[in-house]
Formats: structure tokens, sequence, C-alpha cells
């Protein structure tokens, strides 16, 4: 059985891949562009998070 | 030396702007619960070789059949789930607690929620897992491969995991960091969607206070199990180990992770695309061919997520790679990442269906997953185990060198482990697809599984191996453990979050009003994946003609039903599939390929997932009924060389018959098709049956008594894949 004969079986159904495809290309779309947009001074310090203890026990390591 | 008391001039970024703000208030003083953690990481270091354990034993038994003892309890087809369950849940599961404990505590600035949440988590994930083993041994199963656990455990478990997430989102509720780093995503969207695989896949109607019949039948039944079993994968093995990769990985190597921005496109698009992966197990299956095709496609996409996580995780480590010659630690991590990556291209691979072709039902598929289970699990834990214990005990590792030998002997094992078992997959796989010129099978099941002995022998090596080295891990951390002493109670000192008002850049962004709301990364992460789950489910479940029916397929009679719990009881479909694919040397095998409609009355399907036996879809009337009776007293006595372990107890047993009532009700609840009033007729029509296979037994010499197990099983084995053939004679 082909997957048209399936479809064929639900009414409107053309409209749910329409959707699909639009929500996952428009939510990557969005979510890509605000990585490569946002400020990479913000990234750099939450990405810092899992050392704080041992940056603070180590305060020379601090600049890297 | 971890204590967190030092003056402001010391605080971290994040506070350093809270600094700048007007408003600064006193630090809050509070303490890291360690002792939880020391208990997890005992847990996952006792339960992983346990887990190993069974692993070896059910390998031997594939060399030296004897190793079963003859015992119910220790055959094949029981302990392998042991040794799954166990791997998974048990050493995985701990491990996975072990490191959320330790991390979300920091990485939150606060306390666990409550002590006593803690508390019952740990010993309620305990007691699941020493019910899970002995119950599985006694031959309690759903027969759902990694969820094999009957429903009073279900139930448990379900109570044990909410216990675990009300502890977690509290704990994030009430942190001191108002961002929440990547780890805790991951570990949100694990907890989320490990509840929903637990809950729609565990469906099943009791009948009695242990056993149950899954809720859905054949192709709805394959579908939600490995839509459950791919996904216990990717959000029970990756995606926490993910979490918990971004938290130890940085903290071991003392530096941050290389992308903070492929770190959050690599987990949104994880997510989203790994739910909709699961179909990949079931290709070439009795399963439409639009949801096989989406399982391709989405495994396919997959590799770009994994790899970009992979490569986050190996970059961290640039020009820090002197280190890892140095510290077992990022060793272990590095050699775990790249096992990451290698079975994550691979499983893309492995769902493209020309390779899936050669690939499925055979041990390629068990080198693949110990890939990930040896490589990335296995050697993530022991890095994280080796970092932690030093740390919590505030002593040094007992043995560095002890460690390295840990590290050779135990990449040696995983070399030794899959390298065997991809040779017999591929082996096993063109032999079978063989034929002469005249058009005939070239070699019989038998022959190929005689080839496959050495390699199951050289697997037992590496997983000997393998366990060795997790021995000497055991011993070098009990002597660490012995050398310092546990800081139960860990002091630290941070901003309260009502003290912290952070001066805003520019404008503020609505991922970041997201990463700063625990609850709606809960929810929309929940939505994500519904999104995949509902397209594979809901087309196969409204629209009708998804399953075609077939006027011939009849529900089973008591007897066949009862042989067939006997056959799900003893874990047949471990090694023995029931499910024919359209290929020409499986046809000429086995007979006609599997239907969908063939199974619609499969509560639940027993398609199973590896050869290590025959195909047994279409076994009903190939053998005389004293052969089966022969073969399942003494397989070898059968089929020479066979490693399938003998079931003298089949021929001990008496089938309970009190139950029968309770079947059948169940079955007609959930929409078998017996007419009312059955479970009252059943018990007469099943001694009748018996009565016949028993005389026909005697016919041939062989006594027994027509209420014993062996019969029911008979008769179920004797029934497989006959309704079509009916259909063809008519």
């Amino acid at each position: 059985m082909k997957l048209r004969n399936y479809l064929e079986n639900i009414a409107d159904v053309g409209i749910y891949p329409v959707i699909t495809l639009l929500i996952f290309f428009i939510f990557f779309s969005l979510l890509t562009a605000w990585t490569i947009w946002s400020r990479k001074q913000k990234f750099s310090e939450i990405s810092h998070l899992p050392l704080e203890e041992s940056e603070q026990n180590t305060p020379a390591q601090h600049q890297q | 030396m971890h204590h967190n008391d030092e003056s402001k001039d010391k605080l971290t970024p994040l506070t350093t702007e809270a600094k700048l703000s007007s408003s600064v208030g006193p630090l809050d003083t509070f303490y890291y619960d360690n002792k939880i953690v020391v208990w997890f990481a005992y847990a996952t270091a006792f339960w992983g070789i346990a887990g190993m354990l069974f692993g070896l034993w059910a390998a031997l038994q594939l060399t030296f059949p004897s190793l079963s003892f003859n015992l119910a309890e220790t055959t094949f087809g029981r302990i392998r789930p042991v040794h799954t369950n166990a791997v998974i849940f048990a050493f995985v599961g701990n491990g996975i607690f072990m490191g959320v404990y330790y991390s979300l505590q920091r990485l939150c600035k606060t306390r666990m929620y409550s002590d006593l949440l803690s508390k019952i988590h740990f010993w309620g994930w305990q007691s699941i897992i020493v019910l899970g083993a002995i119950t599985l041994m006694l031959g309690y199963t759903s027969s759902k491969e990694y969820a094999e656990l009957e429903w009073p455990i279900d139930v448990l478990i379900t109570i044990v995991w909410v216990i675990f997430g009300w502890n977690m989102m509290g704990t994030i509720i009430k942190r001191r960091e108002r961002h929440l780093y990547v780890a805790i995503w991951f570990y949100i969207a694990t907890w989320v969607t490990v509840a929903m695989l637990h809950i729609v896949n565990s469906m099943e109607l009791p009948y009695t206070w242990l056993n149950s019949y899954s809720a859905y039948a054949g192709v709805q039944d394959a579908l939600v199990q490995w839509w459950y079993g791919h996904n216990a994968v990717a959000f029970f093995l990756t995606t926490p180990y993910l979490g918990l990769m971004y938290y130890f990985l940085p903290k071991a190597a003392n530096r941050p992770v290389y992308s903070y921005r492929l770190s959050i496109i690599h987990f949104w698009a994880l997510i989203f695309l790994y739910i909709w992966a699961g179909p990949h197990h079931l290709l070439y299956n009795a399963l439409p061919d639009w949801a096989q095709n989406l399982g391709t496609v989405f495994s396919i996409m997959l590799i770009a997520p994994s790899w970009g996580g992979m490569l986050n995780g190996l970059l961290t480590l640039r020009g820090a790679w002197d280190r890892v010659r140095e510290d077992p630690v990022l060793k272990f991590m590095v050699v775990a990442i790249t096992a990451y990556g290698m079975a994550t291209f691979e499983g893309p691979m492995l769902s493209l269906k020309s390779v899936n072709a050669i690939s499925h039902f055979t041990d390629w598929t068990v080198a693949h997953v110990h890939v990930g289970a040896l490589g990335w699990n296995g050697f993530l834990t022991f890095g994280i185990l080796y970092w932690l214990i030093p740390r919590i005990f505030e002593t040094k590792l007992y043995s560095k060198k002890l460690a390295n030998v840990h590290f050779w002997i135990g990449t040696l094992g995983i070399v030794f482990y899959t390298v065997p078992m991809y040779i017999a997959g591929f082996m096993q796989a063109s032999m079978l697809k063989q034929f002469t010129p005249e058009g005939q099978l070239k070699y019989q099941f038998l022959e190929t599984v005689q080839q496959m002995k050495p390699f199951y022998f050289m697997r037992s090596v590496g997983g000997f191996l393998f366990l060795i080295g997790a021995l000497i891990m055991c011993y070098n951390l009990l002597k660490t453990i012995k050398a310092g002493k546990a800081v139960e109670e860990e002091k630290a000192q941070a901003l309260s979050l009502a003290n912290q008002n952070v001066v805003v850049h520019g404008k503020d962004h609505w991922h970041r009003w997201i990463e700063r709301r625990p609850m709606q990364m809960l929810f929309w992460s929940l939505i994500v994946v519904i999104i995949g789950g509902a397209v594979e489910f809901i087309p196969t479940f409204m629209v009708k003609s998804n399953v075609p029916t077939i006027s011939s397929v009849k529900p089973y009679t008591p007897l066949e039903l009862a042989g067939r719990d006997i056959y799900v009881r003893e874990g047949c479909y471990t090694c023995h599939s029931q499910q024919v694919r359209p290929f020409r040397d499986e046809v000429a095998r086995y007979g006609e390929y599997s239907k969908a409609g063939e199974s619609v009355y499969d509560h639940p399907f027993q398609w199973g997932s590896k050869r290590t036996g025959p195909d047994l879809a279409r076994v009903g009337g190939k053998y005389p009924d004293s052969w089966h009776f022969n073969h399942m007293f003494d397989p070898t006595s059968m089929s020479n060389g066979s490693v399938m372990p003998p079931y003298p107890w089949l021929f001990r047993r008496d089938v309970d018959a009190t139950v029968m009532p309770a079947k059948i009700r169940a079955m007609q609840k959930l929409g078998v098709p017996y007419p009312a009033g059955y479970d009252q007729k059943a018990v007469d029509d099943m001694s009748k049956q018996a009565e016949k296979i028993a005389k026909n037994l005697a016919g041939d010499k062989l006594e027994v008594k027509p209420s014993r197990e062996i019969v029911a099983l008979i008769a179920y084995l004797q029934r497989l894949g006959t309704d079509i053939k009916v259909s063809e004679n008519k």
C-alpha cells in the first residue's frame, strides 16, 4: 500500500505536512538565527556556570 | 577545597553583573547534599558489575548452553532481559541520578529540594531493580523489550519517577542561579519524555496480580514498543548522559564547553528528531511503508545534531589534549564521546533499508548497541566516578596507574566484544541469503549458528575483559574512599535570586525567556516530543486501512493462548522472531512473508528483534507434534549443534486452568472477538484440545499428561502462521 492511500482517507490531510514543515522550519530558523545573532558575551557567561567552583578556587584560571 | 565560601570579589561573571545593579543582598549560606550522590555512586558501581555479570552469563550460554543449569530461572530467555534491564535502568539509571544530584545542586546553587524525596527516590529505585530482577527470573514479563517488567512494577516506576521529577523541578524552582545551564535542559527533557514513553508503552490490562496483556496488538503494539524502545535509548541512555557530558567534561577539563550556541541547537534538534525515528526498528516488517520511511528519514537527519554534540564535546578539549594523555578521567570521556559519535553515525546507516536488510535480526545490532552501552554509557560513567569520588572524599585517586589499566582493559574489551559481533552479523546475513545454482538455499539456519560459535566465545572474552576493568575500578575507588573522608554536607554561598537585580543588556530574547523558566521548558519539551509520537500513532490507530484485516485470522484457542503465555514467559522472543520479511531467502526458508493483519489478536506482539534461532512466524504444521516434544526436552536431539537450552520443567508443570477465564475476559475487553460467555467454556475447550494433542503424541510413543505445559506450547507453535495457509487452500 502506498502512502497516498492512507492519506486520502483523512479529510483535508494536505494541510498537515505543510503545517508540520512550517513549524519545523520556522522553529529551527529562529533558533539558528538567534544563536548566531545573540550576544557572545552572554553565552560565554552561561557556559562558565559549571566551572564556577573551580574558578573560585583557582582564580588564576579565571581569565581563560 | 571545594567550598564556595569566598568573598564577593571572586564571584562569577553573572553575579558580578548582579553586583553592578543597585541592590545586592547578603549571601545565603547553604549545604550541598553529597550523601545522596555517594549512595547513587555506590549503586551505579554495584549494579554495573551485576548487570555485566548477567551479560557475561547470557553470552556464555550461547557457547555453552549447559550453563542454563536446566533451570527455568536461569535460561537465556530469562536472564537476557535481566541483563538489559540491569544495565539500562540499574547501572545507567543510577549513573544518571548520581550525576544529576551532583550537578543540579551546583548549577542551581542550592541543595536538593527535599532530602526525604531524595531518599525515597533512592530506595524506591533500588527496590524496583531488585523486584525487577526477581520477577524477570521467575518469568513475569510483558515481553516488550526494555519494558519487560510487569504492571505492579510499572506502577512503582511511575511513582518513583514522579518523585524524582518533583525533587528535580523543586530544586530548579528554588535555585539561586537565574540561567538554566544546558545540562539542566537535557535533564528536564529526559524526565518528561521518559515519563511519557513509560506510561504509553506500559498500557496493559492485568489479569492476575502479576500478569497482564498489552493494551495494543500486533502492528500497533510493535509501533508503540519501538517508539518506546528507540526513545529509551534516546532519552535514557543519551539525553541524560549528554547533560552529564555538558557538565562533567568542562569540569574535568577545567574549561567551558566549546560552543554554547551549538549546545542549544544540539538540544532542540535532538529532542525534536529522536522521537520520530522509532519505526526504523521495523523496516521490512508488517508496518505501513509510510511509517517505515518516516523512521528512516528522521534517523538520517539525526546524524547532524548527534555529531554536533560529539564535536562540541571533543572540541571542548582543544588545546588540552596534552592533559588527556595524563588524566584517566579525560581519557575515559574522550573514548565515550568518540563511541557516541560512532554509534550515532552507525545508527542512521542501519536505518537505511538496504543496510537494515542485512543487519537486522543479526549480531550486527548487538555490536551496535554495545558500542553505545560499553563505550558511551560505560566509559562516561567510569570517567565521572573517577572524577567524583576523590572530590567528595577530599582525597586523591588511590592509583592513577590502576585507572589507566582499567582504561586499556576496558577499551580492549569493547574491541573484543564488538569486532567479533560485527563479523558474525555480517557473515550470518550473507550465509542466510546464499542460494545454490539450482535455486535452493545454500545453508540451513543451524549451519550458520555453528559458524557463529567461535565469535560468540570471543565476544564473551571481550565482555569478561570489560568486567575485569570495572572490578579494578571498584577496588581503586574503594581504596580511595578508605583514604579519605566524605564531605556529606558541602558548604556553599550564593546570592538568592530575589537579591540578584540583574542589569539587562539590550533586548531580552524569547529563548532566554524560556531558558529561565523550567516549567515552560518542561512543557515545550513535552510538546516537541508529543508531535513526533502523534504523527506516527494517529494514522496507524485511526485509519483502518493501515492494518488490513484478514477474514481467516481467528483468535487463539484457550490452549494456544496458554501456550502463547508460556512462550512469552520463557522469553522465546529474545532469540526467535515471528516476522518473515519479504525477501527471497526468507520466503524460501520460512514461507510467505508476514502480513499486518495476521497479528491483530497478538497482545503483546511477538515479532522479535534478533534471530539467534530461526524465525517462527510460520512454524505451525512444519514439524509433527512429536518433533516439538523431543526438541523442547532436548533441542540437540532434533537439531544437532543447537545452542538452545532444554526446557524440562515444561514436562513437569501443569497449565493453570484457573486463570483461563480471566485471560479470556481480559482479551475480550481488549477487543478480541471471543463469543460472549466464552470465559466459562474456555477451560473445557482447552482440555479437549490438549487431549487430542496428547493422543497424537501417544501415537508416537510419547506419553504425557494433557495438562502439562508442553502440550499448550505445542498447540501454540503448531498454530503459528497457519491462518494464512488456510486461506490459501480455499
